[in-house]
């Protein structure tokens, strides 16, 4: 279906990240937000604040971040599309709602714009350090979805991407930005209305005798969903439960949820995750990078390119789930794979793990506070293409 | 000729209110809770509440598994947070009459944050608190509700830190209506659930519940008909009471019933208002949930 034309800003603007993505979630139909302010996110529910009240919308400023990330599954369950914003120390008091989230499987947002810690760290300046605390933040087994955009058009566009994915999947999706992203500003083209597709709830349209809130429907693994006050009588529980939603604490219970909920975004991995690639055909190096990071690591690659050096590129647009498919067939055929990050190796990792010593993996790390300097990677790519 | 006679017995009016495919409960014999929620039912019942409109959210412990056995749309949340939880379902879907029915340490120590703040924007929400004075679930330690020179499972040699006055904490964060009953007083307990329902804004009721297996046993007060016996004696009931003044102790006096019942525009009436005057016909007021 398509986006409701009340909330659209057809148009070309000016906008920086924040903005953008706010834009974005308003487009993909979200009605609500609840926010702790938090530099550099702080933006985005400044904007919806000034917008939800024109448009339908509600926006609440609550008493903390634990407050904000369950405020909004309330809201969904209540029967909205729903997101809330945050940085570093605040995603990491967010991360009982994830799992929450994730074990109740309640369809919502979170936009994370990266600022560099640990604890209160570096408030006004990037980092792209919580990519391992967003797939494992929380306790327990469980799966997310994470983007990454590296530019303000794509904080809008992503952040559509995300409320639909997270309509399709039933589960938390994350809108993993970065202080340089956020801030910004670029032209930002949002398109008519009816030229943004946005994914429904899966409303359950089965009878109320027959309507179980956690029996898996589909090709997605993913059970159909209600709201309250419509006479479903459902039960939402953080316990282990069976298809009912009853709480049911036996391991046939919960190894049948768990490996479900895992299943459901593995199982469609190939259809989630979404990457960008040039001249990997023939490449000795590969550089593999996703965010503001990948805007840098282009002028190094032009770099190495115009020294003779056979350089193609690997976009993380989806960070979790991870592409390894991709990393799997590219590692024989290369020397060496190329890594900047503005962490000390994370993604590096899984690039690690799935390219199994069959070349080179050079992680150019980067404490944060500032973008790498385009030098430091090429270095890397002549390294790698030894 | 004898009048044919139904061998099934009567149903209980409470049992449509009851997930009863969900019975045994987990409430230990002689515990309060099972004995709040039949007048939390008898509540319903007699206020005749839209039960399809109605939800019911709980946090973690012994009092947050009713929402598992009530047959209403029922949330059990994270440990502290069915507040702001139901805070936004009630925001996004205002149609909904929003319960929120916890315990003691759920509700006033790691979620004391969200309620206070609730009753201070007074979001229309009826909090429902069962205080047994400790927290029962993990065993029996110390809470913020356990009185002076109590045994617990952390309070080995008794307890020495005060303990909170629920009823004067939340008046004074701005609730609208608040009273305290026991397990004893059922009736007024039912009475007061259903006033509560009928009143907008933030209600708090207190019910002051026992835990026989945990708290009495090891502060050597009896069982639960003991229990029973306490409240009976030493409680006293006070309409209007200065909520300052009924602080409890570990074996003195109770006072009980409705110490606040004022009035004060609810957060969604002080929103509407303040953004239709503010935005005047750019504003559009949510009406119920809106998602496509």
């Amino acid at each position: 279906m398509h986006a409701d034309p009340v909330g659209v800003l057809t148009g070309a603007h000016f906008l920086d990240g924040d903005h953008a993505a706010c834009e974005g979630a308003i487009a993909a139909g979200a009605r609500f937000s609840a926010g702790y302010p938090i530099t550099p996110s702080t933006e985005i529910v400044e904007r919806f604040s000034h917008r939800a009240p024109k448009i339908g919308g509600t926006f609440i400023q609550m008493e903390d971040e634990l407050a904000a990330s369950i405020a909004i599954l309330g809201a969904v369950w209540g029967g909205v599309k729903a997101f809330t914003v945050t940085s570093g120390p605040g995603f990491s008091l967010m991360m009982e709602h994830i799992g929450y989230a994730a074990m109740t499987e309640t369809p919502c947002v979170f936009i994370d714009v990266q600022r560099g810690g640990p604890s209160t760290g570096l408030p006004t300046l990037p980092a792209q350090a919580d990519m391992m605390q967003v797939k494992w933040g929380s306790h327990g087994d469980y799966e997310i979805i994470a983007l990454c955009p590296n530019s303000p058009q794509e904080c809008f566009d992503l952040t559509i991407k995300a409320f639909n994915l997270a309509e399709r999947y039933r589960v938390p999706v994350f809108v993993m930005m970065d202080e340089v992203v956020g801030h910004m500003t670029e032209k930002v083209v949002i398109p008519p209305a009816e030229q943004i597709e946005v994914e429904p709830r899966r409303w359950t349209s089965k009878d109320k005798s027959a309507f179980q809130l956690f029996a898996p429907c589909g090709e997605e693994q993913t059970p159909e969903m209600t709201r309250a006050g419509e006479g479903y009588n459902v039960h939402v529980t953080g316990l282990t439960h069976d298809e009912r939603g009853y709480p049911n604490m036996t391991p046939a219970v919960q190894d049948r949820m768990i490996r479900r909920l895992v299943s459901k975004i593995r199982d469609n991995a190939d259809k989630i995750c979404m990457v960008e690639q040039d001249e990997i055909a023939g490449a000795d190096v590969v550089v593999i990078s996703y965010g503001i990071t990948s805007r840098v690591a282009q002028r190094a690659v032009e770099n190495a390119r115009a020294e003779g050096l056979k350089v193609g590129t690997l976009r993380l647009i989806t960070a979790w789930p991870f592409p390894e498919h991709i990393i799997r067939a590219m590692a024989p055929n290369v020397k060496g794979l190329v890594v900047p990050e503005l962490n000390l190796g994370q993604m590096v990792r899984e690039v690690e793990r799935c390219a199994a010593g069959k070349c080179k993996v050079i992680a150019v790390g980067h404490a944060g506070g500032t973008v790498h300097d385009p030098a430091q990677i090429l270095k890397a790519i002549q390294e790698a293409a030894k | 000729m004898s009048t044919p006679v139904c061998m099934t017995p009567p149903a209980n009016p409470v049992e449509n209110f009851l997930r009863t495919d969900r019975m045994p409960h987990i409430w230990c014999p002689g515990c309060g809770i099972g004995t709040t929620v039949n007048c939390f039912s008898r509540a319903l019942l007699d206020s005749k509440t839209d039960l399809t409109k109605l939800s019911i959210v709980s946090g973690i412990g012994c009092t947050g598994r009713v929402a598992g056995y009530v047959n209403l749309d029922s949330f059990h949340t994270t440990h502290g947070r069915a507040i702001p939880f139901a805070t936004g379902l009630k925001l996004a879907n205002p149609e909904m009459t929003v319960v929120v029915y916890s315990g003691d340490g759920d509700l006033f120590a790691i979620g004391g944050n969200h309620l206070i703040h609730a009753a201070r924007r007074n979001v229309d929400l009826k909090v429902i608190c069962v205080n047994n004075l400790t927290y029962a679930m993990t065993g029996g330690q110390t809470a913020p509700t356990t009185p002076l020179d109590v045994i617990t499972a952390t309070a080995p040699y008794g307890t020495y830190d005060p303990a909170f006055n629920l009823p004067f904490l939340v008046e004074a964060a701005g609730a609208v209506y608040v009273a305290r009953w026991t397990t004893f007083h059922v009736r007024q307990l039912a009475r007061s659930m259903a006033e509560m329902f009928k009143k907008k804004g933030f209600g708090f009721i207190e019910i002051i519940s026992p835990c026989p297996t945990l708290y009495q046993r090891r502060n050597k007060m009896g069982d639960a008909l003991d229990t029973m016996k306490f409240y009976k004696q030493f409680s006293k009931i006070k309409h209007g009471a200065p909520t300052a003044e009924v602080g409890l102790t570990k074996s003195g006096e109770i006072i009980v019933g409705k110490f606040v019942d004022r009035e004060r525009p609810d957060f969604t009436s002080m929103m509407r208002a303040h953004l239709e005057h503010a935005l005047g016909e750019k504003y559009i007021p949510v009406e119920g949930p809106v998602c496509s």
